[in-house]
């Protein structure tokens, strides 16, 4: 007789824990969606929202400025969504509980390298964009990852984060030296440059669809590979993961996930680091809840941040780029001296 | 030694950045045995667990399983026969025993197929027999040392392999845990058949449930057999560059030495 009571009793309760906090992130989405429409420097009333987004009573002027909010909305969660599980993926390939694209520089790299196709090449086109900033994003990952794991020990949490600020501080001030005698890339890359998502429109939507949708495939696809990676290159090996392979594309899903949302939306940091933490603190380490919760509450996290930019910064508004800082900064400083940062 | 066992290795050599670890290893292992690998620190004792399976590539020759070339073999296909739980393996953050153990089935899932009956089944039978059942929703960081190991190898026990390799698995243990777990490993060969091979430190403790012994120094394989083949104060002296005598243990009347220093010499 097998004693299978170990599911039976505290077994349940953990699983159990699953459809909960899934119903609450659905809810959590679908309330911020309902913020992000309704708030802004014109606040719309419950009535005037439902028929903004009902087709028939499109007339009126408030309608029509709860229209013009959804495709920021939409653009905001599918943001928030990519850079949720791009943290996540950077945080298992490298098996460093603060690996975020913004940490370790991956943001600036895809930012400097628009800079450049502003100042230079002229380029002035998010579809454009986009390929500068995955370029960039590509580049930054393999430097930051290759001098964090020089020495001994190999990449470290603390040499990587290390790495990844070092060189995020100095492709900033390139980037800085390439905007500042010219006041036509300034202007354009000003509000690209502290991150917002008030540019987004169903064009960029459907620039960023592709990217999204292939990282989300391959993280979903790569998630229970990248659990057993988290036991150690050996144990993985051991249970037949090919390490270099897995690697290779979760990284790159990684990279394209955060590229794509930093070409369009600007370089936005901490939603990762943020998304992730909050959803292992609420169900473990199993890499395959991780992933699609990490998108769902950085989706979350993007928009609450979006909408409370707007009415803190009112009249004008304050980027959502500013807003995550101000969260996640403070929240990176506990994890670190918390130093359960061990790694993964 | 058979010759239908399954496991050869042929020719192995193996190297780090230009330093020859193993030279030119020949052998195989017998089948539904514990056989130990003994040898003194740095001999490349762990190298040849990780070159005999997927971990390492060797620089020269091969490790055959039932006639092909392991590295020729899908790698999860492979890692339904032969196991390995490496020496120090990283625990997740927050994570459960059972969450831990249920993971040794990952060569058994694929994608879209996740957690079946055959899974949970190999995880309970896996936890019974390492006696950690009751401390399946427990954290793993609260366990100690030796409840740790046992939930680890219950981890490779889920894997359901007819092989498995396990690199010092007593390391860091009390005596008592040493014991147990070997204890446990033993219960594991005769039950199910395993045919395990593993790397110990202790030689004593070797010679007692050792089947069959193969003893490295300096990378080449310089004896293998019995306990009492390879225990002797000769052999003992060739590849550990020590003075011993060897006795008869009184409990499992498996060889025993008794090293000699330079304080103590009879």
């Amino acid at each position: 007789m097998l004693s299978t009571t170990w599911r039976n009793k505290e077994g349940k309760q953990r699983r159990s824990k699953v459809p909960v906090v899934l119903v609450c992130a659905l809810g959590l989405v679908v309330v911020s969606t309902l913020l992000s429409l309704a708030f802004g420097s014109r606040a719309v009333t419950w009535e005037e929202l439902m028929s903004g987004l009902s087709l028939s009573g499109a007339d009126s002027y408030a309608a029509s400025v709860v229209q013009e909010r959804i495709p920021r909305t939409v653009f905001s969660l599918c943001c928030g969504a990519a850079l949720g599980i791009s943290g996540a993926l950077m945080q298992a390939v490298t098996r460093n509980p603060l690996a975020d694209p913004s940490i370790l520089g991956v943001n600036t790299g895809a930012a400097l390298f628009v800079v450049f196709g502003m100042a230079f090449l002229g380029i002035n086109s998010q579809s454009q964009y986009i390929w500068l900033a995955l370029v960039g994003a590509t580049l930054t990952a393999l430097f930051v990852y290759g001098i964090g794991s020089l020495g001994r020990a190999g990449a470290t949490p603390l040499k990587l984060v290390l790495a990844g600020a070092a060189t995020s501080a100095a492709l900033s001030s390139i980037v800085s030296a390439i905007i500042l005698p010219r006041t036509n890339v300034m202007d354009q890359f000003r509000f690209w440059q502290v991150g917002s998502v008030g540019s987004g429109s169903w064009q960029s939507i459907m620039i960023f669809l592709p990217f999204l949708v292939v990282g989300i495939v391959i993280a979903i696809m790569a998630a229970s590979s990248l659990n057993a990676l988290a036991l150690g290159d050996e144990v993985a090996s051991g249970q037949g993961v090919r390490i270099g392979v897995l690697r290779l594309i979760a990284a790159f899903a990684g990279v394209i996930l955060c590229g794509a949302a930093t070409a369009l939306a600007g370089p936005i940091g901490f939603i990762g680091l943020l998304s992730t933490h909050l959803v292992r603190l609420l169900l473990g380490p199993d890499l395959r809840l991780i992933i699609p919760f990490s998108a769902m509450t950085g989706a979350i996290i993007l928009t609450v941040s979006d909408v409370s930019g707007r009415l803190l910064g009112s009249p004008g508004e304050l980027e959502v780029g500013v807003v995550t800082a101000f969260v996640g900064a403070p929240i990176l400083i506990m994890l670190a001296v918390r130093m359960k940062v061990r790694s993964l | 030694m058979n010759t239908k066992d399954r496991l050869h290795v042929e020719g192995l050599e193996a190297a780090y950045e230009n330093k020859t670890i193993l030279k030119d290893i020949q052998l195989k292992v017998p089948d539904g045995r514990i056989n130990v690998i003994i040898g003194a620190n740095a001999c490349g004792k762990s190298t040849l667990l990780k070159a005999m399976s997927r971990l390492l590539k060797p620089v020269g020759g091969v490790t055959t399983l039932d006639g092909k070339a392991i590295h020729t073999i899908p790698p999860k296909k492979l890692a339904r026969t032969l196991g390995l739980l490496p020496q120090s393996p990283i625990v997740p953050e927050g994570i459960t025993v059972a969450d831990l153990v249920g993971r040794g089935r990952f060569p058994h899932q694929s994608f879209m197929r996740s957690r079946t009956k055959e899974d949970d089944h190999a995880v309970a039978e896996a936890m019974e027999m390492m006696n950690i059942a009751d401390l399946a929703e427990r954290n793993i960081d609260e366990l100690s040392g030796g409840q740790r190991q046992r939930v680890w190898i219950a981890m490779a026990l889920t894997q359901e392999t007819d092989i498995l390799f396990l690199d010092e698995p007593t390391t860091f243990l009390d005596i008592t845990y040493q014991v147990e777990i070997l204890d446990m490993l033993t219960d594991l060969n005769r039950k199910q058949g395993t045919t395990i091979l593993m790397v110990l430190h202790d030689i004593n403790l070797s010679a007692r449930y050792a089947d069959y012994m193969f003893a490295l120094k300096q990378g080449e394989l310089v004896t293998q057999g019995t306990p009492q083949d390879v225990i002797t104060s000769e052999q003992i002296k060739n590849i550990f560059d020590l003075d011993c005598e060897v006795i008869e243990d009184p409990v499992s009347k498996s060889p025993l030495i008794i090293p000699k220093g330079r304080h103590h010499i009879r």
